[in-house]
């Protein structure tokens, strides 16, 4: 009795993702697969759910082998998977988005509603996860959304559950709560895959740890058996080494002043609930928090990328509340988008024209209409050298570079200007190690040189390693004010709301 | 936080839809070589079906399929290679038939660039057949009631048609712009309402030729007529000549200019244009604007370009829709749109000479266009019937880098 | 601020605020009617001046029944109306409502209007509500189709190509082998398509709108080379029966209502039933809330074990099975024959009734049946000689369109994965 991925190697185009991974999962116990961005843990995860195929290898379900890329397959064999992204439709209830696929139906495919909401309501009892089923998903916290995809994968009756990275949209109270749920799920014989790539909680939660990296399987360990420390260095390679050389900060006159902003998100509720802060020249100002607790949208206001509905924005003492992005960069702000993707580069554009994309309309560049593309494709090589840009050329699009090189094209272009404001969004998210310790090296350095830097990270470790100053954010608001120095324990009680 | 590996199939959302859409229409990421094998393949293919659809229609055959079977095939054949002798014949086989490709290939450039600049500022205009018809009815106004040497009066009424275009364009950008409105609907319902205000405008006094009941124009002056490039009986005029200029003009619009820049930047992601700082709102409608004026010019020219010199209702034909196909076949790209229309242009005129000669309907050429868009659209289609091994592409050098 | 309780509730009220400016949008324009209707209907009518409406169809049993109105009268008394809801949206009462009140002024609208036209003469109201409801079929039809493929995140933008060359191919079969091959072989016809757009879109993933507009091209140009090839010479195959009305016995006889709904063929039975049947099957089986998942989240939908292609491919066919009803419908009834590009853009108005309707059986058909109104009222215009061109009448649904997508009465939300191709692994 158990859930066997024996041997599997997954190919897709340029890359190796798996590269002849074992896995078992037995029931009745929580296995972590550790391992860092890009590691293959959710393509393996995806391949023993029937999303993709595997180039290579076979998947037992109690000694039965699994037909290859069906989930069909997978669900009818028991295997369930809580994506990290939720695999919910918005606008269905939450009693629709769990009978999906297996709808109890009278004649001619009609619905039983009421037996779907008693399923529900059986579940979530058993389980102790607190749903409405008749609510609607979209008007559903992040949190209960997530019970819905757990009741979901139970109500098809899953005797392995797969967890994708659960815990990078909680709170850490919600954590706690999920813990107690997946627990719950082990007392009752269930088989647990639980994805991080957060060794606390790995050491906390599981059973049996897998560490992967680059798309091999290189360990598994017991939890009694390893440390942080030991399982860090098993995921990068090498002993991590997350300490950014810096000197102490000189801070001078106020360069960013926010004064009570409010900022609303996409749908309206408020992100940010009257925001007040300063950054000074000369220094680092870190803000911390749980993803999604009014950051995006702060740095968005700041930067002109959204209107605030109240407060203002000073830089140098001038007001420049809900001015354009085009007005900010010409205050001499430099913007490293939360984004890069999306925001940041033209992914079919070339480098050379990622490395304009702000700056292209004045000269030496444009004149008018007319632009000087000599002079764009000099600066373009200059800045490659400079910033050590790994690409074929600066022609090529800039989308075929890998993270790290497309996050250094946008530090490049940034940070290549005399700025007095620097405002870095998640400025290593998805980056690769090497490039990470330059760009931390890149933000100290413009630090130095006098501007003021605002750093947004949900990675607590960076904050902590890059600033001078770190403020809080919790629910929109600054929930407190700490030095690099002061305790952990705090700074986390305050992401969590607690500790006022 | 993206999927590691990022395999994975794109995230579903706007911006990544719009540079799928993107990739394809502009076929960014084929080499040289492909970019011309696909197109010939597709024509060679386009052909084979015509032949077939020619053959299988040839009702006397048919009829004696059954009884003299071997007879009825030849007879089949024959009237294939007689219609597509015709065709070439209509398309090459003279001085006055390349002409006639050319007169025929004019409108398509102008509107076929439009259609091209509003694919690469992301934007799908359908609209190019209301604008054709509102950029003729403002350069027939002007070719009517503006007194002027034909030097002066030529260029008016060519603006006027760019304007009338360009307004009825930047009516979808403003759209979208504004709210949202998809581009595609609303060009879509803007085609219907131009033809319907084009109905009723040609029987107002103003520009209703007196004495007709139905909705006919007066013609312009004769100092608004475009002059003939070869004289008679060549019917191609010096507004082919200004066609290939824009080509040219277009192509440094696009890729060499800032604006074009920006317009590009738009096309591929609002989102990071926006964040670069461009007005994303104004170039949404300035792109429009100028697709729209493009289309206006070939409508100016439908009236301006050939006797009898006035408007009736069927005054855009079917330009507007082939200006899509030839943004289409051209890959947005203006050097492929002048190639594309000057190919469509040859099969018009090809098409007549064969209706004429072999009694095979024009509107076999209509249905040759959209196979071979339909087969240019997807290569992949092509490949499977000519067994093409696929090259790698740009989605997946993008697909394998690390995120 | 009238809603003191909406802008204390921090979050809800932004919410509301967008509800709240279409309502008071409404408002203005249904103020704006009832101005029209005062000064254009009421005084533009000479007193005294009668208008006659006709209530039964000439030949039935209730032929001599008639409503006449002053339109002086009428007038005042719909201006009256259209001020009270046009105050009660400006007012904010119920947002729900507002559409509703909408419809209801443009009902009220027209009535001025045709009573305003018809001033000193008669007119067959009856007449044009059942011209009304036959040409809304075709619309309905081609909305459904629409609605069929949106649904599951497919755009058919080619509904007007299907449309027509079902209808060649019913013309044809029907004049060779009856009305039922006809019928069976359009369907047939319209389902080809539906499964070349799916076939492109998906296994090619070819842009959905340019499979559209290929098909629209392909369909034009294909119908005409066979019309001119063929038919021309075998003038034989453009010749099909007539379908011949079938009044539902003692239903039909009712005033007014008879003529207008229960004395049809059966293609306009057949919309109605599928109307509703798609209306409750989409929201009430297995088969719609599927369908609906794949439109809204395929992923969601591939996890939960549902095949995203085979749901692709079914309903896009289904859609092409009814546009091929629609397009035999118009070949068979409305014309009777062939003619070159005989749609005349029908389909493109239903891409139009599918966004007015909201993705929505029911509003389809409520569209279609609004869009009939302006098709039928055009015609029948220019026999009571009123000033209004025609023109304008014809434009009143694409204008309607712009009007809805560009968000001015209510967003139209479609389908979260409309139009963009599913990539699995």
């Amino acid at each position: 009795m158990s859930l066997e991925l024996r041997s599997i190697t997954k190919r897709f185009p340029g890359i190796l993702a798996n590269d002849a991974v074992d896995l078992s999962i037995d029931p009745g116990e929580i296995v972590a697969v550790l391992g860092e961005n890009g590691a293959g843990k959710t393509t393996l995860m995806n391949v023993a759910y029937g999303l993709y195929g595997a180039d290579e290898g076979s998947i037992l379900v109690d000694g039965e082998p699994l037909a290859p890329a069906s989930t069909t397959a997978a669900i009818a064999a028991g295997i369930g998977m809580v994506h990290q992204h939720f695999m919910l439709v918005p606008v269905f209830t939450v009693a629709e988005n769990i009978i999906l696929g297996d709808e109890p139906t009278g004649a001619a495919g009609w619905i039983e509603r009421k037996q779907a909401s008693d399923r529900v309501r059986t579940i979530s009892e058993k389980y102790n996860l607190a749903v409405d089923p008749d609510a609607t998903v979209e008007d559903l916290p992040v949190g209960v959304q997530q019970r819905v995809e757990i009741i979901k994968v139970i109500n098809r009756k899953a005797r392995y559950l797969i967890f994708d990275e659960p815990t990078a949209v909680l709170t850490p109270q919600e954590v706690e709560e999920f813990f107690h749920i997946v627990r719950g799920l082990r007392e009752d014989g269930k088989g647990v895959v639980f994805i991080s790539h957060k060794l606390d909680e790995a050491l906390e939660i599981a059973d049996r740890i897998v560490v992967m990296r680059q798309g091999r399987k290189v360990a598994e360990v017991l939890p009694g058996e390893t440390s942080e420390e030991g399982l860090a260095e098993l995921m990068v390679g090498r002993p991590v080494e997350l300490v950014v050389h810096k000197g102490t900060a000189t801070p001078g006159t106020t360069v960013l002043e926010v004064r009570d902003l409010v900022v609303v998100d996409d749908r309206s509720h408020r992100a940010c609930d009257g925001v007040s802060f300063t950054v000074r020249a000369g220094e680092i100002v870190g803000i911390a928090g749980v993803n999604g607790n009014g950051q995006s949208e702060l740095v968005d206001a700041i930067t002109g990328m959204r209107l605030p509905m109240a407060g203002s924005v000073l830089v140098n003492g001038e007001d420049v509340t809900a001015a354009p992005p085009r007005e900010m960069h010409k205050a001499s702000v430099a913007h490293v988008p939360e984004d890069r993707q999306e925001s940041g580069l033209v992914l079919a554009f070339s480098v050379a024209e990622n490395l304009v994309l702000d700056s292209y309309y004045d000269p030496p560049y444009s004149k008018g209409l007319f632009m000087d593309w000599s002079k764009v494709n000099e600066t373009a090589a200059q800045l490659v050298k400079q910033y050590d840009v790994r690409t074929a050329g600066i022609s090529v699009p800039v989308g075929t570079l890998s993270g790290g090189n497309q996050q250094k094209v946008i530090i490049a272009r940034e940070f290549n200007r005399p700025a007095i404001l620097v405002l870095a969004a998640q400025p290593t998210r998805g980056v690769d190690v090497g490039s990470i310790e330059y760009i931390h090296s890149q933000i100290v350095a413009k630090r130095d040189k006098g501007a003021a830097v605002l750093v947004v990270s949900t990675e607590l470790d960076e904050v902590l390693a890059l600033a001078d100053r770190i403020l809080v954010m919790y629910e929109g608001r600054i929930a407190g004010e700490f030095s690099p120095t002061d305790d952990i324990t705090d700074i986390g009680l305050a992401m969590l709301g607690g500790g006022q | 936080m993206t999927p590691e590996g990022s395999p994975a199939p794109p995230p579903i959302g706007d911006t990544s839809s719009q540079r799928d859409f993107w990739r394809r229409v502009t076929g960014a990421g084929s080499s040289l070589g492909q970019a011309l094998l696909l197109p010939t393949l597709a024509f060679v293919t386009a052909l084979i079906i015509g032949g077939l659809i020619i053959a299988l229609t040839d009702l006397d055959a048919l009829g004696r399929l059954t009884t003299e079977p071997g007879a009825a095939l030849a007879d089949m054949f024959r009237s294939v290679i007689d219609a597509y002798r015709a065709l070439f014949v209509g398309m090459f086989g003279s001085v006055q038939a390349i002409s006639e490709g050319l007169f025929s290939a004019t409108p398509l450039i102008f509107a076929g660039l439009g259609v091209a600049l509003g694919f690469r500022a992301g934007l799908f205009n359908i609209g190019a057949q209301g604008q054709i018809q509102m950029g003729a009815m403002l350069a027939l106004w002007v070719g009517i009631y503006v007194t002027a040497p034909a030097l002066v009066h030529i260029p008016l009424a060519l603006l006027g048609g760019f304007v009338g275009g360009m307004l009825w364009g930047a009516i979808p950008g403003f759209l979208k712009a504004r709210s949202g409105a998809h581009e595609v609907i609303t060009t879509i319902m803007l085609n219907f309402v131009a033809f319907y205000f084009m109905q009723w405008l040609l029987t107002t006094p103003t520009l209703q030729q007196p004495g007709r009941g139905n909705p006919v124009s007066m013609p312009i002056q004769e100092t608004a007529q475009l002059p003939l490039l070869f004289g008679e009986p060549y019917r191609v005029t010096i507004a082919f000549v200004i066609a290939v200029g824009a080509v040219f003009l277009v192509r440094w619009l696009i890729f060499r200019s800032s604006l074009g820049f920006e317009l590009r930047a738009t096309g591929y992601s609002q989102q990071a244009a926006r964040y670069a700082g461009m007005n994303v709102s104004w170039l949404i409608v300035l792109a429009m604007a100028i697709s729209g004026g493009l289309a206006g010019v070939a409508g100016a020219n439908q009236i301006m370009g050939l006797p009898p010199y006035d408007a009736s209702p069927s005054l855009a034909g079917t330009v507007g829709f082939d200006a899509i196909t030839v943004a289409l076949l051209g890959r947005s790209h203006p050097v492929g749109v002048l190639w594309s229309a000057l190919l469509f242009g040859a099969l018009k005129a090809g098409g007549r000479t064969m209706q004429a000669q072999a009694g095979v309907p024009l509107d076999l050429i209509v249905v040759l266009q959209a196979l071979i868009v339909m087969f240019v659209a997807a290569p992949e289609l092509v490949r499977v019937i000519y067994r093409i091994k696929p090259k790698s592409n740009a989605l997946g050098a993008q697909a394998g880098e690390v995120s | 601020m009238i809603d003191t309780q909406t802008a204390s509730a921090g979050d809800v009220k932004m919410r509301a605020t967008a509800d709240e400016r279409r309502s008071t949008a409404i408002g203005v324009v249904l103020l704006v009617l009832a101005g029209v209707v005062v000064w254009v209907f009421g005084l533009g009518t000479e007193p005294g001046e009668s208008a006659s409406f006709g209530l039964g169809l000439p030949g039935s049993s209730s032929a001599d029944l008639k409503w006449v109105v002053d339109p002086r009268i009428l007038s005042f008394v719909v201006a009256g109306l259209l001020a009270y809801l046009g105050v009660r949206r400006i007012q904010r009462a119920r947002p729900t409502w507002a559409n509703a009140a909408l419809g209801l002024g443009i009902g009220l609208f027209v009535l001025s209007f045709l009573a305003w036209s018809a001033a000193g003469q008669s007119f067959s109201l009856v007449g044009m509500l059942r011209s009304t409801v036959t040409s809304s079929v075709a619309i309905t039809l081609g909305a459904l189709t629409g609605l069929m493929c949106e649904r599951v995140g497919v755009i058919d933008i080619g509904i007007e190509g299907q449309l027509l060359t079902s209808a060649f191919v019913s013309v044809v079969l029907s004049s060779a082998f009856g009305t039922l091959a006809g019928v069976v072989g359009g369907m047939l016809t319209g389902a080809l398509l539906g499964w070349l757009l799916a076939w492109l879109a998906i296994r090619f993933r070819v842009d959905q709108i340019i499979v559209g507009v290929v098909i629209n091209i392909l369909a034009l140009g294909l119908t005409s080379y066979l019309a001119s090839r063929i038919l021309t010479v075998a003038q034989d195959l453009n010749a099909p029966e007539r379908v011949p009305s079938v009044p539902i016995p003692g239903l039909s006889e009712i005033p007014v209502l008879g003529p207008m709904f229960f004395d049809h063929n059966l293609f306009v039975y057949g919309m109605f039933i599928l109307v509703g049947v798609l209306q409750i099957a989409l929201f009430r089986t297995r088969w719609g809330l599927r369908s609906r998942s794949v439109g809204e989240h395929p992923k969601a939908a591939d996890t939960a074990g549902i095949n995203v292609y085979r749901v692709r491919y079914r309903n896009v066919i289904l859609g092409g099975l009814i546009a091929g009803f629609g397009g035999a419908y118009l070949a068979l009834t409305v014309v009777s024959r062939f003619e070159e590009n005989l749609t005349g853009g029908i389909g493109f108005i239903g891409l139009a009734a599918m966004i007015f309707g909201r993705w929505m059986p029911v509003g389809a058909l409520a569209a279609g049946l609004l869009f009939g109104i302006s098709t039928a009222l055009s015609a029948k215009l220019s026999v009571l000689g009123t000033p209004i061109p025609s023109e304008f009448l014809l434009m009143i649904p694409y204008l309607a369109t712009i009007v809805v997508v560009a968000g001015l009465v209510g967003r139209a939300r479609p389908p979260a994965a409309d139009g963009q191709p599913y990539i699995r692994g």
